[in-house]
This record gives structure tokens, C-alpha cells and sequence, in this order.
């Protein structure tokens, strides 16, 4: 048993690791910095969460990142749903060259997806901006969900909806009453993992934003010149926020587990 | 009629999807290609000459940067491979009914925006910042000594960053490893070394192949850690491509640039699906 | 209404609206040809419809007036300026905030410009699509840049019966200058000189050279610009050669200086440079004047230094120019003359500490020096006094104009120093 207890330990480091600039993140919000330098401690303050949207590019940027997610996470579990139902249920012409494309946009790198969009927003001549951040952020997010959504698929009972059917429900009756509630554990994942890829992204965002701003385009490019401690304050606010979504959302799975997992196999 | 309708039913619920996916990740794929191939300038347009040189332009001209990335993401891979394993296999194995909640832990930075991780990176290791700056008091360190704008802190900002992409698909393979398996190994006088290297290492094999593939394409063509941890010798492919795009407008040699780039990970990629099924690697990456 | 420059073609002979309407064609013509030549149409499609549809019909020069006619206050504009670049108190800036009160024109102010090359990337391919910028007012530095810009029409000649205060308060000094004759499509926001920062709490000695950003003892410490203006330029006048009067024999010889300084060099900067400074990341870099004093000025105890070499430094100036497309033309208008009121450039220059356009600024800093006490009244009077924004010709004699190059130049100037900071 003293390898289990040495992994643990070293499994507690790297964790700690892993955990460190969030740490550094969340106490740089709280530094009472005189300066346009936030990197040394001068003392506690809560100015910064008072003075949270005192900083007007930068609140215009975090509105923009959290209402492109929204719709980015929307249209994503929609096009991305019905996808991985179809992949997941059915056979048909073309399902491998869907699964091909699937496989290539996840295994293509951020920088060549941004990129190659951006190619062609140039070449016919489209503005660049909110609408084609947006374009950019569905793109990337449907395969995730298509997958999440397609893996639960491919496990579950076809009896159930069989039975509906032949009890007289029409097929989108039989949809809404049966089918979604089973899948509706992968549905969720997968608008959290694209809530979470959307208001993180970067890389594609750069390429495609024109002289739209998001959150993470206006740290980048404050970073420059020094990052102001409203950043800290709002990055510490989306983590506590998505951690705490998280907790309750793992929680509440876990409290209804018995009903829901009826229909896995 | 019904059977009609069910017959084109996937169609219906594909095409959407299916649509969006094509138009904006295949035809721009066209696009890319195309722009590679054409002459001019943003001011007077770009003509359709199909100047393959443009290819073997950039490729003498960035060659240094092109395979510094792939030693980069290399050496990323590697650490991430050597750092996760043991921590994966511990939570798999050992964690017991805590398995989740590690998890979880695992997974805390990517509630922080990347950026500001990797600016958070800036801060602990600068030169005289809260690691370096007491050692330097304390004589310890000479006080020219730095790890910002080296190939090393931008190796280790990669690997923090993308550490997680190796831990899940990892744990997932770990953890579908049939207990009994191992029992069965050790019940057959296997030492433990001998039940990892013959059962454990074996079965975990498609979650090793896993997070490679995942964590390799991301870290040979991220720009971010070398412009924040970076200096003049740590220029990376993709901030190439990222200032011949947005800086000069340079299209053909960008495009260029990024199709080899895409050309030679996708290579390697379906070389190494094809050995694997494309169905596993899927559902592992799927995972994380 | 009037006929404009003869040189130019029929049909680059038209008025305002037609103007703009030709703008308009010539984008949705170019859109065509990158349609056409995108989707593989062909060498022979794409280059027949470029010919047909006349790019360089585009670059006829127009007189503002016309373009000004009728032309009316719209009640905002967006302003894109360099960060840390204008005066702030508690989240604001009090400086817009009074021109917004006074003119009841709203101002969107963006800290987007970095750098000018990733700014000039940015709006370049809309400019060249004919689109709008977005920006009804930008401050681009004086260089290869703003040549292009002005070279391509994509600046609209400012209407200087609307710019009283200009006419009065511009210094001689800015007023006609050598890139933009006569002002005609820009205005000075500031200058400033590039030169030498360090900071005293690692250098030990008195930094006073080009050649202490090539010592040895530095390695690791010392930052450079990744620029194709002030990195070059500031090497070829360390060889003690003047950039206007350098020959490419000159650039292969700063380069080769600049190449072997590479090993010693821990980064090639854009705008970043200050916060490693401070925070003693680097500990000798080039510099922009106004930077180290706007760094000490926000971080108490930090005594950053700044020196314009013996070899000689460089200036340079931003410039608030209008680009085609604004909505609110007569609104920016309206802008950059409120900056030329002394008392609101005063307002300017107590905080960014640049060299100001507007010399009678000078006075109201004085006479509010005078008004005040304690370390208000010293630090007023230290800006009066200071040859760093009111340069003497002690100082100017040691200042020297970047080099300007032709297209054919500048391909070659541009293959020489650009492998230097993109390693």
C-alpha cells in the first residue's frame, strides 16, 4: 500500500500544480495595487469588486464573450444533437463521410480551423465580427456535442421508443416524451463543454473577431501593457460561477441517477 | 410512407448540422487552398496563378520554426505522458469512490480562461517575482538568471496548459481495465512490474494514443505560450501564421503555411487512427 | 462641385456622392474578382475582371471640400487610440468626458491600437474591400504605414476651415510636416522620442550610449523593438550614420550590429516592454519617452530612467486621421480641433507626458503650476520645464526623422532587419 499512498501524494502535487495560477488569479483580485502594474502585493482591498465594470472596453468584451456563448451553446446543441442522434441511431449513405468530417475538425489545430474561416470570410469579402465569431464558435462546438450525444445514443434501449410507437405516439411525440429525457445527461454535457470551449476560445476568436473584442482578446491584448485587477476579479467570478454550475449540476445527476439511467444498457 | 420517412429521417436530422460543418469547416478548407495559391496584395486583389513556390517559400523560410514546434510539442507530449500516467493510475486504481472529485480537480483550470492561466505563468516565474525574486535575495540565484523568455518556460507553460488533455482519456482507458484482470495476473505469480508491463500497460494503450493525439495537434500550433513565456528564440509556426494573417496580410504564404502545417498533423493523425480505428480514438477524445 | 486634379482620369473626376458611389463599386468589383479567383474560377476570369473594372481608378485625389459638403454632426464616434494614451481619473477620462458635455457628441474610446503593423493589419483588408473600419477616428504613427494608407485614398483630407483651434495652437514644429504636406490628412496627437530606458535598480552606471544596449554584461536583460521603423533607425544612427542619409550599404551594416546583439537580447517588444522593465524582467531597453514616465508616474518608488543616446534618438509623431467610411466624419473633426485648445492639450499632457502639438500648452501648465501647492506645484513645473515634451534645440539637435523609403526600398529594407525580431 505505500505505492498507493506515494501516487496519492504525487497525485495531490500535480493537482496543487494544476491549481496554483488559479490561486495567484483569485488573490491578485483582492491586491490593493496603487500602480498600472498588478505583480507585487500591497494589501488587501475589495475595490476591484467594486469597480468591476469601471472599465468600459472591458465590460463591453465580457458582454460580448458570455451572449456569443449563449447562442454559441444554443444553436451548437441543436445542430450538434440532431447530428449524433443521426450518426448515433442510423445507418445511411454518407454516415462515414460525416464521420469522417467529425474526426478531421477535431483533429484539425484551433489555429488552421480559425484560419481557414477566415479565408473565406476574406474571399467573399464578409465583414469580420460578432456574427462571425459566432459562425466560428457553432463550428467547432458541433462535433463535441454530436459526439457526446452519439456515444449515449449507441448505448441506449431502442424498446422504449419502439414501444411509444406502437402504442400510437407519433414520432415527434415519441421524441420529446422518450427519447430526449434519455439523452438528455449527454445533451447537457455537451452545451456545458461548448458553453466552457465558447467563452474560453482564443485562437479561432483572434482570426475571425474584425475589431469585435471578446474577454479573452481584451486580457491578451492588456497584457501588454499590464493587466488590470478587473480581470482577476472577472475571471475569479467565471470560475467560482462555472465551478459552482458544475457542483450542483453533478449533484443533482447524481440524486436523479436511478430514473434517468433506466434506459442505458 | 412511414418507411419512407424513417428511411430519409437521418438525412433530415444530419443535414443541419451536417451543413454548418461543411460550409464552414470543409469549404474554407477550398478556400484556404485556393488563397495558397494566388498572387498579389490586399490593395490591388489577389489573382489565381496557382504559384506553387509560395509552398516551398515558406518552407525554407520557416523551417526553424516548423520543427521547433514539432520538438516542442514532443518534448510537451512526452512530459504530459510521463507526468500523467501515474496520477491517472492512481485515481483509476486507487482513488476509490473519490475517483470523481479528483476529476473534478483536474479539470479546475479549464473554469480559468487560458489566457489568463498562461499570464498567470508570466507572473509566478518572472525574474523577480515570487519564486525567483526570495531565491535571489537570498544569493541563492545570480541575479541575471531567468526562466521567462526561454524555450523552457514555454515548454513548461505548454505543458501545464495542456496537461488535463492527457489525464482524461488516460483515466478513461485506465479505468475500463477489468480488475480482475490484474487479480488474475497476480494469482498466475505475476510480480506487480510484471502485472503493469503485461495487463495494465497493454489494455491502456488506445487512452496513451488518445492523449498524444490530443494533446500533440494543440501544442505544435499554439502561439499563445510563446508570446507570453517566450523570447527572440522561441517563435513557434504558429505565430507565423498568426502575423502573416493578421499582421501582414500576407494570405498566400499564410495559407500556405497553415495547410502544411494541418497537411503534415493529419498525416500523422490518420496513420496513427488507421493502426487504432478511428471509432476509439473518437470516443476517448470525446471523453475529456 | 469643382473639377479636381487634372492629372487625373475622367472618370476619377467626380463629385462627393458619385465619389463614395465609386468607392462602392470598386469594393463590390474587387469582391468579385476574390470570388471568382477563390473559388477557382481562373488566372484568366479573375485578371480580365480586374482589368475591367479599373482598380486604380480608385486613387484619384480629391479636395476636402467637396467631400465636406453638407456633410453634418452625427452625435458619436469611435475613437481607436493607443492604450495609457490619454488623460484618467477614477475609470474616466476627463479630457473626453468634457468634450462629450461640451459638443453632446458621444465618444466610443478603444485602446485597440497595440502596434501599428497589427493595427494596420487589422483594417487593411476592410479598407481594400471598401468597407468601414469601424473607427471614425484613428492615431497612426508617421511611416511606411500612413504612407500606404495615404497612397491608397483611404484617408479623407481633413477640412481645415473646420479646425480654428489647429490653425491657431499647432506648433510650427508639427505644423507641415514632411510626411503629409500642409496637414492635409492629418493632425498630431503627440511625438515622441524613442531612445533608451533602463531601470536604476539593476544598472548600476549611467546609461548614455547605443553601444550599453550591446554590452555583454546585460545578456538576457536587454529589449528591443520588433519594428521595422525604430529597431533599424536606431541601429543606423548608433553606427553614427543619419537614417535620412543612409544607404543600403548603411542597413546591411546596422543589421549585422543588430544580428550579433541578438544572443544578448531576451525579447523583441511591441508595446510591451514597459511592465518587464518595471518589474526588472529586462533591465535596459529601447524606449519610448512618454512610457517611462508614465510608468513612474502610476507605480510609486519605480525610478525608471530615459536618455536620447549620444548617437542621436528618433521622433516620431501620431497622427488623428480620418479614414474613408467614417459615419461621423465631422464629429472627428470636431474632436481633433478640441485637442488643440491649450488648456484641453494641458490636460493631455499632464498625464501622457509626450511632446505636445501644441506649444501653448506650456503657459496653462505654468499658470496652473502657479495656482497649486506641495507636489502638484513641483511636478507641473518639472513638465514645463521638461525638454522631453518641450523639446529645446539642445534636444532637437539630437533627434533625428526616420528614414523614408521608397516601395523598391522598402522591400529590401524589409528583407534585411524583418529576420532580426521574427527569429
Amino acid at each position: 500500500m505505500k505505492r498507493g499512498r506515494l501516487l496519492g501524494a504525487y497525485t495531490g502535487l500535480v493537482i496543487a500544480y494544476l491549481c496554483l495560477p488559479i490561486f495567484v488569479m483569485i488573490l491578485f483580485g483582492f491586491n490593493d495595487t496603487k500602480g498600472r502594474y498588478n505583480f507585487t502585493w500591497q494589501g488587501f482591498t475589495l475595490s476591484w469588486y467594486r469597480h468591476l465594470f469601471d472599465i468600459g472596453g472591458l465590460t463591453d468584451a465580457l458582454v460580448n464573450s458570455l451572449t456569443i456563448a449563449v447562442f454559441a451553446t444554443i444553436l451548437s446543441v441543436v445542430l450538434g444533437t440532431t447530428l449524433g442522434l443521426a450518426i448515433g441511431r442510423y445507418r445511411f449513405r454518407g454516415k462515414a463521410g460525416l464521420d469522417l468530417m467529425l474526426f478531421a475538425q477535431i483533429a484539425t489545430p484551433e489555429i488552421v480551423l480559425g484560419a481557414s474561416l477566415l479565408s473565406l470570410f476574406i474571399s467573399l469579402g464578409v465583414p469580420r465580427g460578432y456574427v462571425t465569431i459566432l459562425v466560428a464558435h457553432v463550428m467547432f462546438c458541433i462535433p463535441f456535442v454530436a459526439i457526446t450525444v452519439q456515444a449515449r445514443v449507441v448505448g441506449l434501449d431502442r424498446s422504449l421508443e419502439e414501444a411509444a410507437l406502437d402504442l400510437g405516439a407519433t414520432p415527434l411525440v415519441t421524441f420529446r416524451k422518450v427519447t430526449l429525457p434519455l439523452i438528455m445527461p449527454a445533451v447537457l454535457a455537451g452545451g456545458l463543454l461548448s458553453f466552457a470551449l465558447s467563452i474560453d476560445d482564443f485562437v479561432t476568436t483572434s482570426f475571425n473577431a474584425g475589431q469585435t473584442s471578446t474577454f479573452p482578446l481584451w486580457v491578451y491584448g492588456a497584457s501588454r501593457i499590464g493587466v488590470p485587477p478587473q480581470v482577476n476579479v472577472m475571471g475569479t467570478l467565471i470560475f467560482v460561477v462555472g465551478v459552482g454550475f458544475a457542483v450542483v449540476t453533478a449533484f443533482s445527476n447524481r440524486q436523479t441517477r436511478g430514473g434517468r439511467e433506466v434506459g442505458a444498457r | 410512407m412511414r418507411s419512407l420517412r424513417s428511411r430519409l429521417a437521418p438525412y433530415w436530422l444530419a443535414l443541419p448540422g451536417g451543413m454548418w460543418l461543411a460550409i464552414f469547416f470543409v469549404v474554407p478548407m477550398f478556400f484556404m487552398l485556393s488563397l495558397s495559391l494566388q498572387t498579389g496584395d490586399t490593395l490591388n486583389g489577389y489573382q489565381q496563378t496557382f504559384h506553387w513556390s509560395t509552398y516551398s517559400d515558406v518552407l525554407s523560410g520557416y523551417h526553424v520554426q516548423f520543427v521547433r514546434s514539432i520538438i516542442y510539442a514532443v518534448i510537451v507530449t512526452s512530459l504530459a505522458l510521463l507526468i500523467s500516467y501515474p496520477m491517472a493510475y492512481w485515481i483509476a486504481f486507487r482513488a476509490g469512490r473519490h475517483k470523481s472529485t479528483f476529476l473534478f480537480l483536474i479539470l479546475l483550470p479549464f473554469f480559468v480562461s487560458f489566457v489568463i492561466r498562461t499570464l498567470s505563468w508570466q507572473f509566478i516565474l518572472a525574474d523577480n517575482g515570487i519564486v525567483m525574486g526570495p531565491l535571489k535575495d537570498l544569493h541563492l540565484l545570480p541575479q541575471d538568471f531567468h526562466v521567462l523568455a526561454t524555450s523552457f518556460a514555454v515548454i513548461c507553460g505548454l505543458t501545464y496548459n495542456f496537461l488535463p488533455f492527457m489525464v482524461l482519456p488516460l483515466y478513461v482507458s485506465l479505468e475500463r481495465i477489468d480488475h480482475r484482470l490484474v487479480e488474475a495476473a497476480h494469482d498466475l505469480y505475476a510480480g506487480r512490474f510484471a502485472a503493469f508491463r503485461r495487463v495494465v500497460l497493454p489494455l491502456s494503450l488506445p487512452g496513451v494514443f488518445a492523449g498524444v493525439l490530443i494533446t500533440f495537434v494543440p501544442v505544435a500550433s499554439d502561439y499563445v505560450n510563446a508570446t507570453i513565456l517566450g523570447g527572440t528564440h522561441t517563435t513557434m509556426i504558429g505565430n507565423i501564421v498568426q502575423t502573416l494573417y493578421l499582421t501582414n496580410n500576407d494570405y498566400p504564404a499564410a495559407s500556405a503555411l497553415s495547410f502544411t502545417l494541418m497537411g503534415a498533423l493529419l498525416l500523422g493523425i490518420f496513420a496513427y487512427a488507421r493502426a487504432l480505428g478511428t471509432e476509439d480514438v473518437m470516443q476517448t477524445a470525446a471523453a475529456r | 462641385m469643382d473639377r479636381l486634379d487634372p492629372r487625373d482620369t475622367p472618370s476619377a473626376a467626380l463629385v462627393d456622392p458619385a465619389w463614395l458611389r465609386g468607392l462602392t463599386e470598386r469594393r463590390l468589383s474587387r469582391r468579385d474578382v476574390l470570388r471568382l479567383a477563390g473559388m477557382g474560377g481562373g488566372a484568366m476570369v479573375a485578371s480580365s475582371a480586374l482589368a475591367a473594372c479599373g482598380v486604380s481608378g480608385g486613387k484619384a485625389k480629391k479636395t476636402a471640400t467637396s467631400f465636406w459638403d453638407g456633410k453634418k454632426v452625427k452625435g458619436s464616434l469611435v475613437f481607436a487610440n493607443w492604450p495609457l494614451y490619454m488623460d484618467k481619473a477614477h475609470g474616466t477620462h476627463p479630457s473626453l468626458d468634457l468634450f462629450e458635455k461640451q459638443s453632446g457628441i458621444k465618444v466610443t474610446y478603444k485602446e485597440d491600437v497595440q502596434e501599428i503593423p497589427s493595427f494596420y493589419g487589422k483594417i487593411e483588408p476592410e479598407l481594400a474591400a471598401g468597407q468601414a473600419t469601424g473607427y471614425d477616428l484613428i492615431v497612426i504613427t508617421n511611416g511606411v504605414y500612413l504612407d500606404k494608407m495615404k497612397a491608397a485614398n483611404w484617408l479623407i483630407p481633413l477640412d481645415h476651415t473646420q479646425l480654428p483651434n489647429f490653425n491657431k495652437h499647432a506648433g510650427p514644429a508639427i505644423k507641415d510636416p514632411t510626411y503629409d504636406p500642409g496637414n492635409k490628412y492629418t493632425a498630431p496627437w503627440q511625438s515622441g522620442i524613442t531612445g533608451i530606458g533602463w531601470n536604476p535598480k539593476y544598472v548600476k552606471e549611467p546609461i548614455s550610449s547605443f553601444e550599453d544596449l550591446l554590452n555583454p554584461k546585460y545578456k538576457g536583460k536587454i529589449g528591443m523593438f520588433a519594428d521595422n521603423a525604430d529597431l533599424p533607425n536606431l541601429a543606423i544612427l548608433g553606427n553614427g550614420v543619419t537614417p535620412e542619409d543612409s544607404t543600403p550599404d548603411d542597413w546591411n551594416k546596422a543589421a549585422d550590429v543588430l544580428k550579433k546583439q541578438r544572443r544578448l537580447v531576451r525579447k523583441y517588444y511591441e508595446q510591451d516592454y514597459i511592465g518587464p522593465l518595471s518589474k526588472g524582467d529586462i533591465w535596459i531597453s529601447m524606449a519610448w519617452s512618454g512610457d517611462i514616465f508614465q510608468a513612474n508616474l502610476s507605480d510609486p518608488g519605480l525610478d525608471l530612467q530615459f536618455v536620447v543616446p549620444d548617437e542621436g534618438g528618433l521622433i516620431w509623431t501620431d497622427n488623428m486621421c480620418i479614414p474613408v467610411h467614417s459615419s461621423a466624419p465631422v464629429d472627428a473633426l470636431k474632436l481633433i480641433d478640441f485637442y488643440y485648445d491649450p488648456e484641453h492639450a494641458a490636460m493631455l499632457t499632464e498625464w501622457v507626458n509626450y511632446i505636445t502639438p501644441v506649444p501653448d500648452c506650456k503657459a496653462v501648465i505654468e499658470q496652473q503650476a502657479a495656482d497649486t501647492k506641495g507636489k502638484d506645484r513641483i511636478y507641473l513645473n518639472e513638465l514645463a520645464k521638461s525638454p522631453l515634451i518641450f523639446p529645446t534645440d539642445a534636444m532637437t539637435s539630437k533627434i533625428h526623422d526616420y528614414r523614408v523609403l521608397t516601395a523598391s526600398e522598402e522591400k529590401q529594407w524589409n528583407s534585411i532587419f524583418e529576420p532580426i525580431y521574427q527569429g
